[in-house]
């Protein structure tokens, strides 16, 4: 996803004068190509990410479109304040690039993992999420925050992707939630490359003759509630699945916008971290089977809910 | 480009004075010291070194100003409404219900570049509008009135390093050093001496001046920046409170609103200094 983001904004930057890459020391190897053909468009501010927030809050104003680019949670908790009071008060025209959503640098350990990031930028006025499932979305999300003026926007990008699932012909359409499987037994509603694991979940589902519709949330923020809401009419239930903490995250967003709408599903499940950090040592794959977010997870919480013996599945 | 008009900077400082003491007084804020301490500083930006034009607050020329102590906004708003940004009668707004004019400095007023308050945030934006006048080629300045107390801030000197690194010459930060911060003497929290010498060696061109000497203080920000290729960094050297002599070095005044007896005592020696 990350190479997807860089491709786009290396496609733009010329059309985009007004575009701005700011780093914090990282991307390594990543960079180096827009730096060597952009060298006004592109900043490495070192190791000093609050500075790098209010800098491009401080460019913004002075009308740059400008993207601040580090792994995990430091361009985003570390410089939080920075980002609500510099970057969003102002409506300043900036998007915040998290390299490494959720586990994806599995083995180096918690403190590169980003799983509280949503539900924290989340709140933040002005603000838009997203968090792209595939490699399609990833550089159509970023070809819609680098090309036209906006306000404040994340945009987290995962390690892992879902196996393509554009259709031909198909426009992005920020703010909605894209159907990538039609079903009408469950809604498995995906942020993130977890996407992934929602569609082997749906595949090992639709063996034992449970139709999965997958929903990939691409959008965390603004959410597409009415979606949403005709997923729980039409489907028995709803199942929420990030490498995120589920609250705050997609699950606590989905059930704000349903029980406000007065909508609720036949049955609502959050898979996501439940009140713990991923302190475990492994790949970002195997820490989803640790944690329970894998494929496998998915097809028990589902096979529970609808009441499908545990054998018949395992089998 | 914009010219300057000049004021009389001193009663300009005066005039912010006694502004922020009434409106302190009728909203019932705080900060009074904090503004007293760089009215002087405020009245001879806006009295002739800025290049800012009140009908056009948004010129594309203008110089750019930033109050990183973001408590001092009601000295910022008094010394807009004094310039003819808005109107003086609505001053007497601030902190009240309903008003732009929040405690903490509020670019919903015109003239306001950024809002502020939080400390360590203001160099970093100022950083953001210098490079970015440095890579358009443009003429304006960006200056930016910090407190001592913000330098305690990490973010403050990770600023600093940007700014230096990238030879921000269109940069100023001027520091209200009045050796006061949120609850005690510098000396008891944070030392920050030897100062000068903390700025210089990050790279910077560093003045020193008396933070009330109208004539130091004008020929000092008329001579920015102090070495070619460098930003800029003038210690005004000041006193908490300046301008009512019971309220001069009191961290009491960073918070006590100025009521009653006070107040008019208050009154009556800053109009005393006419
Ligand atoms: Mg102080």
């Amino acid at each position: 996803m990350r190479d997807a983001f860089v491709r786009v904004l290396t496609e733009l930057a010329p059309k985009h004068p007004e575009l701005m890459l700011l780093t914090g020391d990282l991307g390594f190897g990543v960079l180096d190509n827009f730096s060597a053909q952009f060298p006004r468009q592109f900043l490495n501010v070192g190791v000093a990410e609050q500075n790098m927030s209010g800098l491009a809050a401080g460019l913004a104003l002075e009308g740059h479109s400008v993207f601040t680019y580090s792994i995990g949670n430091f361009p985003t908790l570390r410089c939080l304040e920075q980002i609500r009071n510099d970057i969003c008060y102002h409506g300043a025209n900036v998007t915040i690039v998290c390299v490494g959503g959720g586990m994806s640098y599995g083995p180096v350990g918690m403190s590169h993992h980003a799983t509280e990031d949503l539900a924290i930028l989340r709140p933040l006025p002005a603000m838009e999420v997203f968090a792209p499932g595939d490699l399609w979305e990833a550089s159509e999300a970023s070809r819609y925050l680098a090309s036209r003026p906006h306000g404040p926007a994340y945009l987290r990008l995962d390690k892992s992707a879902a196996k393509p699932t554009v259709r031909p012909g198909e426009v992005f359409r920020p703010g909605s939630i894209r159907t990538v499987r039609e079903g009408s037994d469950v809604t498995l509603a995906a942020t993130g490359g977890i996407l992934g694991e929602a569609l082997l979940a749906a595949d090992q589902l639709a063996e034992h003759g449970v139709r999965c519709r997958v929903l990939s949330v691409h959008t965390v923020k603004p959410l597409d509630t009415a979606t949403l809401s005709i997923a729980a009419a039409e489907t028995q239930g709803i199942v929420s699945i990030e490498e995120h903490a589920v609250d705050g995250g997609l699950g606590g967003a989905i059930a704000e916008a349903l029980m406000e709408a007065g909508i609720s599903p036949g049955f609502f499940v959050r898979i996501g971290l439940r009140n713990t950090f991923s302190s475990v040592v492994g790949s970002q794959a195997y820490l989803r089977t640790v944690y329970s977010l894998d494929a496998a997870s998915i097809v028990r919480t589902v096979s529970l809910k609808l009441g499908i013996a545990e054998e018949a599945i395992s089998r | 480009m914009i010219r300057p008009t000049t004021v009389d900077s001193v009663a300009l400082a005066r005039r912010i004075r006694a502004h922020a003491l009434r409106m302190t007084n009728a909203g019932g804020g705080s900060h009074i010291g904090a503004i007293f301490s760089c009215a002087d500083i405020l009245a001879v930006l806006y009295g002739g070194i800025l290049r800012v034009d009140h009908e056009a607050p948004r010129h594309r020329d203008r110089d750019r100003f930033v109050l990183s102590k973001g408590h001092a906004g009601g000295g910022l708003y008094a010394a807009l409404a004094e310039r003819g940004f808005f109107p003086v009668d609505k001053l007497l707004t601030h902190y009240q219900n309903g008003s732009d004019l929040s405690g903490h400095v509020s670019h919903k007023l015109p003239g306001v570049e950024v809002s502020t308050g939080a400390l360590g945030h203001g160099l970093s934006i100022a950083d953001g509008i210098a490079y970015s006048g440095k890579l358009k080629g443009a003429r304006h300045r960006v200056f930016c009135l910090l407190s001592d107390g913000e330098c305690d801030e990490g973010s403050t000197w990770e600023a600093v390093l940007f700014a230096s690194q990238h030879r921000l010459s269109n940069l100023v930060a001027i520091v209200d050093y009045n050796r006061i911060q949120g609850i005690a003497p510098i000396s008891e929290v944070l030392e920050l001496e030897p100062f000068a010498d903390k700025w210089t060696s990050f790279g910077w061109a560093v003045r020193e001046v008396d933070g009330h000497d109208h004539a130091a203080l004008r020929s000092a920000l008329a001579a920015v920046p102090f070495i070619q290729g460098k930003p800029s960094c003038l210690i005004a050297r000041t006193t908490k409170g300046k301008g009512v002599s019971f309220m001069e070095n009191s961290v009491l005044w960073h918070y006590r609103v100025p009521r009653g007896e006070e107040f008019n005592a208050a009154l009556a020696e800053l109009e005393g200094q006419q």
